[in-house]
């Protein structure tokens, strides 16, 4: 009897808890503000890197307020976490769209939580802007993708690798978290080597779930492979397993003269909590640095530091760091204004259709255009080596601004598909 | 035109000194700009004619402490700039720029310096440099090595310079030194002795030389095979460590007490915050003593968790005693609710808790096989708190009284135990050790929020494996799992190896539900 009393009990506890979370949730409603989602985890493995993205999009939403807003409406955050939570993204997309009738979200780091968002975007007609790198092969006409695509970040990254000046690697250590993005990244990655001459047998891919921390092994095979011929790691590791593994690196003396390690997911402010010194030379392939010097850049920078200080930010107030996400978002959050501009309305539609060559003065120092077709943004590529303070020096860069190619040619059968989103 | 002034300032110098056995301004810039590979040509030029002031310059280039004043290359001291060539000073202008080294440049350049360093009057300094020298010397530093060889005293680095001599002979032109050299290879036990082998077999086309590399490069390869082996068993063990001080604390509130605690990742997780803030204490008020903040964070993490224990027992558990399933949902809401606790305190982030120094870096065991500090000390760390807490359960008063409590709680009560205060101490040691360990698990991991989220399966699934009640039985499983773990995940993955371990504590609690070690007598039915 007691038993099931208690087990009515959770069940009222659980309904009132449920009750009371859907109240919090629900907007106040204001007909003259433009609603904007923020859709990024803000707890759990992937909180390292998407926290500091909210913030982002919230200083772009002030700085945007206190320039009179959009068509002049103040815009408005709504602000949820799904707490690295694949499914729980697909939730709170639904519930952006449909209680709080956002506009706009802008969202997500790994790509399992995008295809998770996805669906609920195509079926209700939402607007997803997407700023961090990913494995292409995905093309939806309401999502923008601010990040790179593999030829804007994973291909040249290995090409410099194998070049003289990056080492001229012969042998190739495919590391990743396990999930979509890094297997497919290695996929691309596998056929090019394999076009370029590298023998299956000089390939090794690896894999660790989320949220692994113990990379004793996985460093030891490293250290064990790379005996066999001049190596080169390509790193897709996400989230705060990143901390563990250069921890790892640096421990067991794995130098970056010798076993080059390039990622592709680690940025200033992943290797906050790391000991940079052990780590001097390993590199990370991005489309911006905190680094890079032009007025633009000096400008985004000293805004983010005021932001940061005045928002109490942990961490960045007295420490501002800026990565490349970080500008993606930036870079989107503005565009989308541009557009909206253009279009004088905020329906999804007009919008999507303003969007194609909006262009914005970017903080990596180039002009980004957004494609007239492809949704994707034409980003410079630049390879940075880690410094002993955290910081990259920019050892490699692309003359100019490269187009995406969301769909790979290195994966079979994507040549015959159209470089926009098909309509369904 | 400033260029061309510099170029025939040099010019001039150069005339005047009468003498090419310096440094020279043109040198140094030649080293410091333009791309690598002419920078790497600059650097192979100079060494030909190194002197002092061409060491002091490479080490400066290494240190990233070179900028570039127009198109001149100074060296920075402080704020001022230092001429390479005369060693004037003079203010550092604003506009100064700074000189990136990749990956290769900076290779080359150590392995320069390592070079300029075999002359070193300190043997510890030729030491090292030697050991750098293994696994990136070329011919082009072969007359530095032969003259170093010449006028080496020390046995030990002459050895290990008559191994550099003949990697760096490996690619000679004449047939019997490529024989000789690889002849002496095939006692190193260095991997990058196995690099150079395989390179030179792509290219050999002599065939007695061929066998004798393919011979050498199975003496090498077996000699690094043990460093192997050696390391997934340490790697293991490490593990096994690792499991044990999370499980330890475990294995007396479960074990003991009966108490399922799905709280006590959360009390690791407060270890680890109150490291993070003794850390932090210790960077504002005593940074000169910071390396051994760590010492004082072990108590302090340990009365953290334990005080939490406490509250948790007085409030909530010592009303749940004998409703396991009951303590069950309680302690696991309790965890919810100190992790949305730590998150508001601390924010959701992870927290930086760094490494003192000494437990950064490694010793050098055998040519492949680097044991990391921070590895070995939790090691160590581990087995003390393992003996501590043996000697507590089985050597004192309260050890006696605990057993007497969990064994018979009414009896123990006739004696006059107090047996609700024994309860809380208990509970109390129990989660002062998942503290221990959460200081432990802040120097390998990753401290936040959700740290002990992912070592709970882990602490539950040794102490069930080891059998309930057992201390024994706890330290049995955690080492088992630990290497068995590293093994599988050497052989089929991380991923895999994660599924592999669980299916076969499965299969083992299915066969064998009282774990590895069975009580025995009457308190069994208890």
């Amino acid at each position: 009897m007691q038993g099931q009393n208690s087990r009515r009990f959770t069940l009222k506890a659980l309904t009132a808890a449920v009750a009371l979370s859907g109240l919090s949730a629900m907007p106040a409603f204001a007909a003259d503000t433009i609603k904007v989602g923020i859709l990024h985890s803000l707890s759990g493995t992937m909180a390292i890197s998407e926290t500091v993205l909210k913030d982002t999009v919230l200083m772009a939403i002030d700085e945007i307020n206190a320039k009179g807003g959009l068509l002049g409406k103040k815009l408005e955050p709504v602000v949820v976490d799904p707490a690295s939570n694949w499914p729980l993204f697909a939730e709170k997309t639904r519930q952006l769209l449909t209680q709080d009738k956002v506009d706009v979200i802008f969202g997500c780091w790994t790509s399992v939580s995008r295809k998770s968002a996805l669906p609920v975007l195509e079926e209700l007609n939402g607007l997803l802007f997407y700023p961090v790198q990913y494995e292409g092969e995905e093309l939806s006409k309401n999502v923008f993708y601010t990040g790179a695509a593999p030829n804007q970040q994973a291909i040249p990254a290995v090409d410099y690798l194998m070049s003289k000046d990056g080492g001229a690697a012969k042998r190739w250590v495919l590391l990743g978290t396990d999930y979509v993005y890094p297997r497919t990244t290695n996929k691309i990655l596998r056929a090019y080597l394999k076009s370029k001459g590298v023998k299956d047998t000089d390939i090794e891919e690896k894999y660790t779930p989320f949220g692994h921390s113990d990379y004793q092994t996985i460093v030891a095979d490293i250290k064990k492979f790379s005996a066999g011929g001049k190596t080169a790691v390509v790193s897709t590791i996400n989230g705060d397993s990143n901390v563990p593994f250069y921890k790892e690196l640096g421990n067991a003396g794995l130098k970056a003269k010798d076993v080059p390690v390039v990622a592709f997911s680690v940025g200033e402010e992943e290797l906050r909590g790391v000991d940079t010194k052990p780590l001097v030379g390993h590199l990370a392939a991005w489309n911006y640095f905190q680094s890079i010097k032009n007025p633009t850049n000096t400008e985004f920078i000293k805004k983010w530091s005021a932001y940061a200080k005045v928002k109490n930010i942990a961490g960045h107030k007295d420490k501002p760091l800026t990565n490349d996400p970080m500008e993606a978002t930036y870079i989107g959050i503005n565009m989308w204004k541009q557009a909206v501009e253009k279009a004088k309305s905020t329906d999804v539609d007009k919008v999507i259709a303003a969007m194609a060559g909006q262009t914005f003065k970017a903080p990596s120092g180039i002009v980004s255009k957004m494609d007239e077709k492809n949704h994707h943004l034409h980003k410079a590529v630049f390879i940075g080596e880690i410094k002993a303070d955290g910081q990259f020096n920019v050892v490699w860069k692309t003359p100019g601004p490269v187009k995406a190619k969301p769909w790979s040619p290195f994966i079979e059968g994507n040549a015959s598909k159209p470089d926009e989103p098909v309509k369904k | 035109m400033l260029s061309q002034w510099i170029r025939l300032t040099a010019f001039a110098l150069c005339l005047v000194s009468g003498s090419v056995q310096a440094l020279t301004t043109e040198d140094a810039n030649a080293m410091a700009i333009g791309d690598t590979d002419a920078r790497v040509e600059a650097l192979v030029k100079a060494m030909a004619t190194a002197d002092d002031k061409t060491a002091v310059f490479l080490q400066a280039l290494a240190d990233d402490a070179v900028k570039l004043v127009g198109t001149r290359a100074f060296m920075v001291k402080g704020d001022k700039g230092v001429d390479p060539v005369s060693g004037l000073e003079f203010a550092l202008p604003d506009e100064a720029e700074d000189i990136i080294n990749n990956n290769r440049m900076r290779g080359e350049l150590d392995s320069a310096l390592a070079a300029l360093k075999l002359f070193s009057k300190d043997a510890g300094i030729r030491l090292a440099a030697t050991r750098q020298l293994q696994s990136d010397a070329d011919e082009s530093k072969l007359p530095l090595i032969e003259k170093a060889l010449a006028t080496e005293q020390d046995a030990q680095i002459k050895d290990l310079l008559a191994m550099v001599r003949a990697s760096a002979l490996l690619n000679s032109t004449d047939i019997t030194q490529r024989l000789e050299a690889t002849r002496l290879l095939a006692t190193s036990t260095q991997a990058s002795t196995k690099t150079a082998l395989l390179a030179r077999l792509d290219q050999e086309t002599d065939p007695g030389v061929k066998l004798a590399l393919q011979k050498a490069l199975r003496e090498v390869e077996a000699a690094l095979a043990w460093g192997d082996r050696l390391g997934a068993m340490f790697s293991g063990i490490s593990l096994g460590s690792i499991l044990l001080l999370v499980a330890l604390g475990l294995a007396i509130t479960y074990g003991l007490m009966g108490v399922i605690n799905m709280a006590h990742g959360e009390l690791m997780m407060i270890g680890a915050y109150a490291t993070y803030v003794v850390q932090g204490l210790f960077q504002q008020y005593l940074p000169s003593a910071f390396d051994w903040y760590l010492l004082a964070a072990l108590p302090v993490a340990f009365m953290a968790s334990a005080l939490m224990g406490v509250v948790m027992e007085r409030t909530v558990i010592r009303f749940l005693y004998g409703r396991p399933l009951e303590t069950l949902l309680a302690t696991w809401g309790i965890s919810l609710m100190l992790m949305q606790g730590v998150r508001t305190l601390f924010g959701a982030q992870n927290v930086g808790v760094e490494n003192p120094s000494w437990m950064s870096g490694g010793v050098q065991v055998l040519g492949n096989l680097s044991l990391p500090y921070n590895r070995l000390v939790i090691i160590c760390f581990a087995l003390a708190v393992l003996g501590a807490v043996a000697f507590l359960i089985s050597k004192t008063r309260l050890g006696l009284f605990v057993r007497g409590v969990t064994q018979n709680r009414p009896i123990a009560a006739c004696m006059g135990v107090n047996t609700a205060r024994i309860d809380t101490y208990a509970f109390a040691l129990g989660s002062g050790i998942a503290g221990l360990a959460g200081c432990a698990l802040s120097q390998v991991g990753n401290v936040g929020p959700d740290l002990g989220q992912g070592y709970i399966v882990d602490s539950f699934m040794v102490v069930v494996l080891g059998g309930v009640g057992q201390l024994a039985g706890t330290v049995y499983a955690a080492l088992g799992l630990g290497i068995l773990n590293k093994f599988l995940e050497g052989w089929a993955g991380a991923v895999l190896a994660k599924i592999a371990v669980l299916v076969f504590i499965i299969i083992f609690i299915q066969k064998r539900p009282q774990g590895i070690f069975a009580m025995k007598g009457r308190s069994a039915e208890a």
